[in-house]
């Protein structure tokens, strides 16, 4: 069996979304696709803290959400940008402003890196 | 017998289908990818295929990390437009051939290609958006659809020659169907892009290009590329390229192109090639 994955040589900045990924964030992504039901959004919407509650996450996970902490939510506790990016949603916190925040940058200095940053 | 008369590679990006539903399309950074699907829109019209095999992947539009298929295929009459996280989008849902699917099913399975059968699937911008960016719909599809879900987010993904045997087994089951229906199969997804940590919006579009050249004329030298060479080369989620070799698999090894563009406005590189068969 070829291997797909070198892990002896690691990309910089980058998180590939394996086994130990997978199993560190199910309960954050599984909170993240509950947003895929309208009533969840207006629950969460609603009452951050109570809709939190009714789910299996721990109290840094629940903080991490309040703090809209992106950054390491994607680097250190898992998160899978396509799940992470439906909590962001309700939020507020677009995909490109999930970005900026992973690269350390505001919004606007993100957007200033782009070729046509209109077609967004 | 039926029979594939055309292959279409095209990027997927949720952020295309956020600009149709607001009527953006002619905005000057908006107008070179859409403009760019015109021909390619007219081409699809004058062929008048009869089914659209799609082959995507599912971002949690239907699907979870609780049961995620490595290769999933739609059988059912009707294909609702999933709840993303934000809403339902305003598109008509997409009609089914379930007689079709299941043909294809049963040939897949018995190519050992042990793939999940789907009589309920919800589809997403994956496969929504190269559907609105290739055919018209007024008010309904002009053709029956096929979802084709491959893994490519969850690690361990199948690898690139395996996506490729896939194309070449829908192509075979393709031939196998009575009747002369009309299919064009579609690969979606890429380019380079990458969503993830510091790195996110990286874009390289010289390897973009060359694998337009690559996908076009000598997609054998693909086959043996790792997901770790892809991700490297051309960000985490540019992985997602392995899906239009299962589109280029589908087709005759000579081709001809009918229409190519590429365009990075953000943070993908947004390609697209239209293929078929030469003679």
């Amino acid at each position: 069996m070829t291997s797909q994955i070198d892990k002896t040589r690691a990309i910089e900045d980058t998180k590939i979304f394996d086994h130990e990924e997978t199993r560190r964030g199910y309960r954050l992504n599984k909170f993240a696709m509950s947003m895929t039901k309208a009533e969840n959004r207006e629950a969460f919407k609603a009452d951050e803290e109570a809709y939190m509650a009714t789910w299996d996450l721990t109290d840094e996970e629940k903080q991490l959400i309040r703090d809209r902490d992106w950054r390491a939510i994607m680097k250190e506790h898992g998160g899978n940008i396509y799940m992470i990016m439906k909590i962001g949603a309700v939020l507020g916190h677009g995909l490109y402003q999930i970005g900026a925040h992973q690269r350390g940058q505001t919004y606007e200095e993100f957007l200033a890196t782009r070729n046509a940053s209109g077609a967004r | 017998m039926a029979k594939i008369v055309a292959g279409i590679g095209t990027s997927h990006v949720p952020s295309i289908g956020v600009a149709y539903d607001q009527g953006r399309t002619q905005e000057p950074d908006w107008k070179p990818l859409f403009d760019a699907y015109e021909p390619v829109k007219q081409w699809l019209r004058e062929l008048a295929p009869d089914i659209a095999v799609v082959v995507y992947n599912d971002h949690g539009g239907d699907f979870f990390f609780d049961k995620y298929p490595t290769f999933a295929v739609g059988a059912s009459e009707l294909y609702p437009v999933a709840d993303e996280g934000w809403g339902r989008r305003p598109l008509p849902d997409f009609p089914g051939d379930a007689d079709f699917s299941w043909h294809l099913c049963n040939e897949l399975v018995y190519d050992e290609f042990d793939i999940t059968v789907c009589q309920e699937l919800a589809v997403e911008h994956g496969f929504m958006v190269p559907m609105h960016l290739c055919f018209d719909h007024d008010p309904d599809w002009p053709v029956r659809v096929v979802p084709v879900a491959v893994n490519v987010i969850q690690h361990p993904l199948p690898t690139a020659r395996r996506c490729w045997k896939l194309g070449q087994s829908i192509r075979k089951a393709v031939e196998r169907y009575p009747g002369d229906t009309r299919v064009v199969i579609l690969g979606t997804g890429g380019m380079s892009h990458q969503l993830n940590g510091a790195r996110f919006g990286y874009l390289n579009s010289e390897f973009d290009n060359d694998f337009l050249d690559r996908i076009e004329f000598d997609p054998l030298t693909l086959l043996e590329t790792t997901h770790q060479e892809i991700m490297e080369a051309a960000g985490a989620e540019a992985v997602e390229l392995i899906m239009w070799l299962t589109m280029r698999g589908a087709l005759a090894s000579e081709v001809i192109r009918v229409h190519r563009n590429y365009y990075a406005p953000m943070t993908t590189g947004m390609g697209l090639i239209a293929l078929t068969d030469a003679e």
